[in-house]
């Protein structure tokens, strides 16, 4: 097994005293994030998103299904995400079991997409109890450069609204399904658009924090969370486990720095789809 | 789907408690021989079983930290655990999830630099399923770590809180944590400083109301500290019972 490389001790000092002075290896201030730019392609719901050195593909996918008979009205909604060795050495995927960091994601975004409900599933109906659509979400993470959380989130908003499935017309019991050249695609219909913002936590305490941490500080990090808005200023989700306590009033401050980062985030995936 | 009542109009939630009420917990430690520590632990009608064995040799020789313990946690979720007999796969994320949720909890509550070149392993079953699945295995396996004297910094005790109509409302049993419109809040802390070990949130709620909701869940976690140290003083004081016979 390919043991994931540990930084050095003197990367280690030099990364938190520049920290204690208020100073970031990478030249950013304390509370921004690093460039971040999102890619459409031509192909509906293909969108690539790189923030700083992270890569992050996502594309979404869709087809018709037969719904669960509990649910006969609503839509399929359907999330995977792939970290293989390509993005970093020590990341294992021969072994056929998701790794932790894997699950830890992909959970995650499925937490924060589904959980907030911010795909309106039964506008995916067809025809109830009979046919659904089933809308698959892939990650895929092509550069692990550190936050893997918040440029999968990123990404697979961007891909969501981006996306644009076939329209259908009911004539009595049979749907028509139109093709894409004949008729023009419609987008999903989405309540709203969680975003994550992860924090990094460094010193004995974990009083010095920062957005958005980098590779390197992940791996010397006392403790990270993450927090999911949207731009109704509701938390869609939080998630903060391991590493050293933190005081509550961290967390208070946290989501008030969030809230800015998100409206921007959002602008941003405007941006990306007018053009 | 027709919106269930979640609390009435005399303020009572569907299993009669109060907004500001805990399930009913019993707790007992030392409940199997062959583990070095255990613990049973029931919060209403969610049942879990853990077993902690450890610290001792690494099953594992690449496993072996040289500079403080590993901990290995599996969580298994019976069959007959709720009313629908399933059998889950060992690969299911949702239980790969809450194993490695507990593990990172206890990773940063068990002083693992006085174990080093060991393992620390807690098994977890979960027996009966009403909700609360995270709060009650972070509980119990607490006591089971406290069980077989690991050191730790202090006790994690876990509690959920939600918001229904405009009310914070404590420890969410089955039928309002699925409900989709409850926020579904898992607080762990350590009960001395009031810091927080764990934070975990699912569906939506108001940024504004998040401090309320904490506090609440808060509050919980305080009162299940106390019945946890009340276990361990029943355990300490059988066993010495035990040792002056």
């Amino acid at each position: 097994m390919v043991v994931e490389i540990e930084p050095s001790n003197i990367e280690r000092e030099f990364l938190l005293e520049a920290l204690e002075k208020g100073i970031r290896v990478d030249g950013r201030g304390i509370y921004d994030y690093r460039t971040l730019k999102i890619t459409c392609s031509p192909t509906y719901g293909l969108v690539e998103v790189q923030l700083g050195q992270t890569r992050v593909l996502a594309r979404v996918t869709c087809e018709v299904t037969r719904p669960f008979p509990d649910r006969p009205t609503e839509g399929l909604v359907q999330f995977n995400a792939d970290l293989s060795n390509l993005a970093a050495p020590g990341l294992d995927s021969s072994s056929g079991k998701p790794s932790v960091q894997e699950v830890a994601v992909s959970r995650m975004i499925e937490r924060v997409i589904r959980q907030s409900r911010a795909i309106d599933t039964e506008a995916l109906c067809i025809l109830a109890g009979e046919k659904v659509w089933s809308v698959r979400l892939d990650l895929h993470f092509l550069d692990h450069s550190g936050n893997l959380i918040d440029a999968a989130s990123i990404a697979s908003i961007a891909a969501l609204r981006h996306f644009r499935r076939p329209d259908v017309t009911i004539d009595g019991e049979e749907a028509i399904i139109h093709d894409v050249n004949e008729r023009n695609p419609v987008p999903l219909s989405i309540h709203h658009t969680p975003i994550c913002v992860t924090f990094g936590f460094f010193g004995s305490n974990g009083d010095l924090m920062l957005v958005d941490p980098n590779l390197l500080e992940e791996q010397v990090q006392v403790s990270s969370f993450t927090i999911t808005l949207n731009s109704h200023r509701e938390i869609c989700a939080l998630s903060k486990a391991g590493g050293v306590p933190l005081a509550p009033s961290l967390i208070q401050r946290c989501t008030q720095i969030a809230l800015t980062k998100v409206d921007d985030i959002n602008d941003k995936i405007q941006e990306a789809l007018m053009a | 789907m027709s919106r269930q009542e979640l609390i009435s109009p005399e303020g009572l939630r569907v299993d009669g408690r109060r907004a500001n009420e805990l399930r009913r917990i019993s707790c007992r430690a030392s409940v199997l021989n062959s583990a070095d520590g255990s613990a049973y632990y029931e919060q209403g009608n969610t049942k879990v079983l853990v077993a902690v064995y450890g610290p001792r040799e690494p099953r594992n020789r690449s496993l072996a930290q040289q500079d403080h313990a590993t901990i290995n946690v599996e969580f298994n979720i019976a069959p007959f655990s709720t009313s629908e007999r399933r059998k889950r796969s060992k690969g299911d994320k949702r239980l790969l999830e809450i194993s490695s949720f507990v593990k990172q909890t206890f990773e940063g509550a068990i002083q693992t630099a006085i174990y080093p070149r060991s393992q620390i392993d807690i098994y977890i079953h979960l027996l009966q399923h009403d909700g609360g699945t995270l709060e009650t295995c972070i509980n119990a396996a607490t006591l089971a770590l406290v069980d077989a004297g690991i050191s730790m910094m202090d006790y994690v005790c876990a509690c959920t809180a939600g918001f229904i109509d405009e009310t914070p409302i404590l420890d969410l049993n089955f039928v309002e944590e699925s409900s989709i419109e409850v926020p579904n809040l898992t607080v762990a802390i350590m009960p001395r400083n009031g810091n927080i070990a764990l934070l975990q949130m699912e569906s939506k709620l108001h940024s504004s109301k998040l401090e309320d909701v904490m506090e609440l869940a808060v509050e919980g976690c305080k009162h299940i500290h106390r019945k946890l140290d009340q276990a361990v003083l029943v355990a300490a004081k059988d066993l010495a019972d035990k040792l002056s016979n």
